[in-house]
């Protein structure tokens, strides 16, 4: 009984204190950019090029950086987890599924920077020399490098979620003579719904936080990009090229405004996506 | 640059554990031992290209002694020089000598202790080995996209510079391009190592950095008829280059000279060497 008691305040401290390094982060970047708000200048910030020799410190390309590469990724990623986890749980013989999805488990441990050389050496060159276009440092670049990172995460989350279906859902389907892909389309997809969006979340969060990808692949312009092949930067690299600037200097602080503006995408983006993926379990 | 691509990962996570650990090391024997019974502060500000090594020494010498405050802050070389006549500070960093007017006015004291060259370089394949700095800068500024133009490949000019915070950027903005526009199409990589690694990896980049990280992988630009090599710098023929300076108000004293000798000793031109200059012993 007491060992309960013990074990529940622990759990209880651990959450509690999760959950408060999140809020306290917030706090963190509310106070060191609070000159920012306070000169009202944070909303033209977000909407104004970054020009420092210029006098210009806003964060708008790196915005267009960020959610274009991110989007991007997913147009990559999205597709090809579910149809990897499709295959994984559903249509393919039970060894190769097996090997696949051990095959998948080892690809989220291998650290993001060897997707940073594996693109800087062999998808760089290739993107140059196919599309003929700028340097291959890119925005496709990067986020077909993106896609690699965050596609095992989504394919594991996406197998548990049609791998946790109820078995009797599932015999009934074989009783009334359904194929594998029937089966998937009409029973396992429609039932998995709350856990493709979960996946979505997590990969959309990995996406946007990830620093060296980007930083490594997308060529960091200060341009707003026009096409894919242009040269883009996120704010995550944004904030890892200027934290070397000296701390007094007007582009340090414009950094908490992209902190900031990830915070906000980040959680609110979740919020979001949470939501919907309420009104789609009570629909059903 | 993969390593210090993960060094600056490092760094980022480094600052955010430092707020709840404080992490302590055992500074190396030397010239360091000097500070050991000092106490009190030194106040630093001016040329920003020389924060690296401030840091660097700052910290090796606060963590010897805590005793030893050091603050360092940026500002410029105009304000180092003006901040440290006006004696608001001990010591003004210059990227710059000092003119004489300003050294007779508040009597500085200079000490450079080691000299910033940056030459431009392109992929070895690239048959464009010398351009004028008209077409330095026409290239920097998005005006020439292509290297048929300069007599080299049918190909687009791929450009590379620095961010905002590197001193190499700094001195080739103002030494090559004489504050000219760099288009804000470039690619920017993140260190001198980055730099090289990018125009190593891409037969149509051009980029710059500095003479001291220059090797086979990439080849240098002759400028105006100048090769960029620390022996051209040395002697003067190769323009783009400066001192880095630290000035002081008369003869510096105290702990304020212990800082400056401890940047001529070995572990203080060691640290410039590290930072990507040329230490002067």
């Amino acid at each position: 009984m007491k060992r309960e008691c013990f074990a529940e305040t622990g759990f209880l401290g651990a959450a509690v204190l999760s959950a408060s390094l999140t809020a306290l982060i917030l706090i963190f970047m509310l106070f060191l950019g609070f000159p920012l708000f306070r000169g009202g200048c944070f909303f033209t910030l977000l909407t104004t090029p970054w020009n420092p020799d210029k006098g210009l410190f806003g964060i708008y390309p790196m915005l267009a950086g960020t959610l274009s590469i991110v989007f991007l990724s997913l147009c990559w990623a999205f597709p090809l987890s579910l149809g990897a986890s499709a295959l994984i749980s559903v249509i393919a013989p039970t060894g190769f599924a097996k090997f696949c999805k051990k095959t998948v488990q080892m690809l989220t441990g291998i650290p993001t920077v060897i997707y940073g050389f594996v693109g800087v050496f062999l998808l760089v060159p290739f993107i140059r020399e196919m599309f003929a276009s700028g340097s291959g440092m890119s925005i496709l670049s990067a986020s077909l490098m993106l896609s690699m990172v965050i596609s095992p995460t989504m394919i594991l989350i996406f197998t548990d979620t049609f791998e946790s279906i109820p078995a009797s859902y599932s015999a009934a389907a074989d009783a009334l003579g359904a194929s594998p892909v029937q089966k998937l389309l009409y029973v396992i997809l429609p039932y998995s719904r709350q856990g493709i969006f979960a996946g979505l979340i997590l990969s959309v969060g990995r996406a946007m936080g990830d620093t060296l990808i980007a930083l490594m692949l997308a060529g960091n312009a200060v341009a707003v990009p026009g096409s894919i092949l242009d040269s883009a930067r996120t704010l995550t690299a944004h904030i890892a090229l200027v934290i070397a600037a000296d701390f007094d200097s007007i582009e340090f602080k414009t950094i908490f405004a992209a902190g900031l503006v990830l915070y906000v995408f980040t959680t609110s983006l979740i919020l979001l996506v949470r939501i919907i993926g309420g009104m789609g379990m009570k629909n059903r | 640059m993969r390593l210090d691509i993960i060094k600056r990962s490092f760094i980022l996570t480094g600052i955010f554990i430092s707020f709840f650990f404080i992490v302590s090391s055992i500074a190396p024997a030397g010239t360091i031992d000097l500070f050991t019974s000092e106490k009190g502060d030194i106040k630093i500000s001016g040329g920003t290209a020389h924060i690296p090594v401030m840091k660097d020494a700052a910290k090796q010498i606060m963590e010897h002694n805590r005793d030893i405050r050091i603050s360092i802050a940026g500002g410029g070389s105009g304000v180092g020089i003006k901040q440290v006549g006006e004696g608001l500070v001990d010591i003004g960093n210059s990227g710059r000598k000092p003119t004489d007017d300003e050294i007779q006015k508040y009597g500085l004291k200079l000490f450079q202790w080691a000299i910033d060259g940056v030459g431009v370089i392109v992929n070895p394949q690239n048959p464009v080995k010398a351009l004028s700095k008209t077409q330095l800068s026409e290239i920097f500024a998005g005006k020439t996209t292509v290297w048929k133009a300069l007599g080299g490949p049918d190909k687009l000019i791929n450009v590379y510079t620095r961010d905002n915070s590197s001193g190499t950027r700094e001195v080739f903005w103002e030494k090559a391009l004489d504050k000219g526009e760099i288009t804000d199409k470039a690619n920017v990589v993140v260190s001198n190592g980055a730099m090289k690694t990018a125009v190593a990896n891409d037969p149509y980049g051009i980029g710059y950095v500095s003479v001291g990280h220059m090797d086979n992988s990439t080849a240098p630009v002759i400028l105006d008829g100048a090769e960029p090599t620390i022996d051209n710098v040395k002697n003067g023929s190769y323009k783009i280059a400066r001192g880095l300076f630290s000035n002081t108000k008369g003869e510096p004293k105290g702990l304020v000279k212990k800082f400056i000798d401890f940047l001529f000793s070995p572990e203080g031109q060691q640290i410039a060497a590290k930072n990507g200059f040329i230490p002067v012993k």
